[in-house]
């Protein structure tokens, strides 16, 4: 038992309780926001310390026993997750100060951000089936209001869509989560493990197995599924796109390395090589996808599709190294894009425009803003020594070892459309000089953003590329760790036992 | 709504709905019932005093925004949790004070804090719902 586990899910869910009852008061909602998310970031790490130093940590709220209570178990990816969630909450929380219009925060955005944080920890954290279920439809729904409150015509068009295609996600993930039940009489994932391990029913758990792919993959949006994303993403205020590009793809593909590595390896070669070609047509229609929008919020939100697309790869090809590509891709691409669509909007907020043919002039006149785009961009596009480079070199890296080169040829084209496509968003909106059509020239009332608001929406894109660049540079520590997690990932029975035989 | 029925039924009924609500919070110990079912009866009250009587006088009754109560709720439930963790044990592990009250032995702990915090969520949902389906014009 340890009670370390709890604190990254109790203090957001805490900070929204206390929100809620100053609902009247937005000054102190908005401190309010911020203490608790930099709480949950030194949470996240303290947790990550113990997962390291002590190895898996397991906790039964209540005191009811494993398989019989619900679990919270943190190893290493889990912690690594929850660690770079609370850095997500605090920098978003810091950005939403300069970017959140009154409307909104008096609807109640700064509990309800909390509460997503609060869901997608959650689900990070449980060791239990339809526990995760639970976390899914909490997170699922705080960011159907998210994406709808402002009520612009837009905006609702883009949650209809996105509403309706989650539900029947969770419906499917539901219905997968009852077969599995009947199959094993628990719901606990390690115990779950444990029965699966010596089953013979092996056509049926595949036939599982195959629900999760879909409903995760609706989650993650990966191809044939993530059409939803790209039609709703760029429709809200930028921190909660951003938010939202950040996390809740990433949370389903955290459930799908995590139901792909402990339950379900009967039959790699079946499961593992369906994975292994979903992933080249995500990165490719992903990427293609991108290439035909002038919208940079529509631009990055396509690349989120691509990029999914090569964590699914590094899980296909199943080794060490690969596992390990997999989890520093997750962790390297929320930091590049959320970066990205931070900086978006600082640009928007600047010179008023999202799309490319009415920006301009960024470079000339805003030098820091520039170099901030130009860390992420070239972290997202793979360039070296940041993070974006390890992260693709060691997926690849894994991929030339297990000898699948079309899949790799495929990667190694799409990290060079990539590139392409940030160009043209570095040669538009920050090269190009000013357009006439800019907002900033051709609408008078139109002013940019300045001092302390400016301040704010800096902050948490400097501490972000800090991140990259330092990953980037001195990774060796970190690849420790990432090794370390990959271990914990391939080795179920450390798991089974850490929750089982404490 | 103006009918002499209505406001003459309600009068009698929104008492009674309100007892009863208790009664079913207190029964959910260990039969059906339980904070939810109890803050659901509760809410109901208020909403049929929302329907007679208008939302304004039922916010006035009520002295409390519904949002505000469903923090006050989540805090509530939260305080029960942490409690088990001051005391050493795992998070939401029911701690249990048994005072002697009249010659009988009370069960008061934790989870009755919990469902307390359950009830009030439960109500300022409901209740911020409907006032808003009802104010929107």
């Amino acid at each position: 038992m340890s009670n370390i586990i709890i604190y990254p899910i109790l203090i957001p869910i805490l900070t929204a309780s206390l929100a809620l009852i100053a609902f009247k008061n937005r000054e102190l909602q908005r401190w309010l926001s911020v203490i608790g998310s930099v709480a949950t970031f030194i949470a996240g790490c303290v947790l990550l310390y113990v997962v390291y130093t002590e190895g898996i940590q397991v906790l039964q709220p209540g005191n009811w026993e494993a398989p019989f209570g619900i679990s919270m178990v943190a190893d290493l990816f889990s912690a690594l997750m929850v660690c770079v969630t609370g850095l997500m909450a605090m920098t978003i929380s810091i950005y939403s100060l300069g970017d959140m219009d009154k409307q909104r925060e008096s609807f109640g955005f700064q509990p309800l951000f909390q509460i997503l944080i609060f869901g997608v920890i959650g689900a990070f954290l449980t060791g239990d089936l339809f526990n995760l279920y639970v976390w899914f439809e909490v997170m699922l729904i705080t960011s159907f209001v998210l994406l709808a409150i402002g009520n612009g015509k837009a905006q609702l068009d883009g949650a209809v869509k996105y509403v309706v295609i989650n539900l029947l996600s969770s419906l499917i993930f539901l219905a997968g989560v009852g077969i599995m039940y009947g199959l094993t009489g628990t719901l606990n994932l390690a115990a779950m493990a444990q029965a699966l391990q010596d089953t013979e029913n092996t056509g049926l758990v595949i036939t599982a197995s195959m629900m999760f792919l879909v409903s995760f993959g609706i989650k993650s949006a990966v191809f044939p599924l993530f059409f939803w994303l790209p039609a709703s993403y760029h429709t809200p205020p930028v921190t909660i796109t951003a938010i939202f590009g950040a996390l809740l793809t990433k949370v389903g593909v955290y459930s799908l390395v995590r139901v792909f590595t402990l339950l379900f390896t009967q039959d790699i070669g079946y499961t593992h090589t369906i994975l292994l070609w979903i992933s080249v047509p995500t990165m490719v229609v992903g990427v293609l996808g991108a290439a035909s929008q002038y919208d940079v919020r529509k631009i990055l939100s396509f690349h989120i599709v691509s990029q999914i697309g090569y964590m699914i790869m590094g899980l296909a090809f199943f080794t060490k190294i690969a596992l390990a590509g997999v989890i520093y891709y997750i962790l390297h691409n929320i930091l590049a894009k959320t970066n990205l669509f931070l900086v978006a909007g600082i640009a928007q907020k600047l010179v008023g425009s999202f799309h490319l043919s009415r920006l301009g002039g960024l470079y000339k006149n805003y030098p820091l803003v520039s170099s901030l785009f130009a860390i992420s961009a070239i972290s997202l596009a793979g360039l070296p020594p940041l993070t974006g480079f390890w992260a693709k070199y060691t997926v690849i890296y894994a991929g030339l070892e297990v000898e699948q080169w079309v899949v790799i040829g495929f990667a190694l084209a799409v990290g060079l459309m990539t590139m392409f496509s940030m160009t043209k968003i570095w040669m538009g909106a920050y090269w190009s000089p000013l357009p006439d059509t800019a907002p900033v020239v051709a609408d008078k009332n139109f002013k940019p953003v300045a001092g302390a608001q400016l301040i704010a929406l800096l902050l948490p894109t400097i501490i972000i590329a800090g991140f990259i660049v330092v990953l980037g540079i001195f990774g060796e520590p970190f690849y420790a760790l990432l090794f370390e997690a990959a271990d914990q990932l391939l080795d179920p029975s450390m798991y089974i036992n850490a929750v089982l035989n404490p | 709504m103006n009918s002499v029925i209505l406001k003459t039924a309600t009068r009698l009924l929104f008492p009674l709905l309100l007892i009863f609500s208790v009664f079913l919070f207190f029964r959910g110990h260990n039969e059906p019932g339980g904070g939810f079912i109890g803050g659901l009866v509760g809410a109901s009250a208020f909403v049929l005093f929302a329907i007679t009587f208008g939302t304004e006088v039922t916010r006035r009754l009520l002295r409390m925004d519904p949002r505000v109560m469903v923090g006050w709720g989540l805090f509530l439930a939260l305080v029960s949790g942490i409690m088990s963790m001051i005391a050493g044990d795992a998070f939401f592990t029911g701690q249990w004070a048994l005072p002697v009250v009249f010659g009988n032995e009370l069960h008061v702990g934790t989870p009755l804090i919990f469902d307390i915090g359950v009830y009030l969520v439960v109500v300022g949902f409901t209740l911020a719902v409907i006032f808003a389906l009802e104010e929107e014009d």
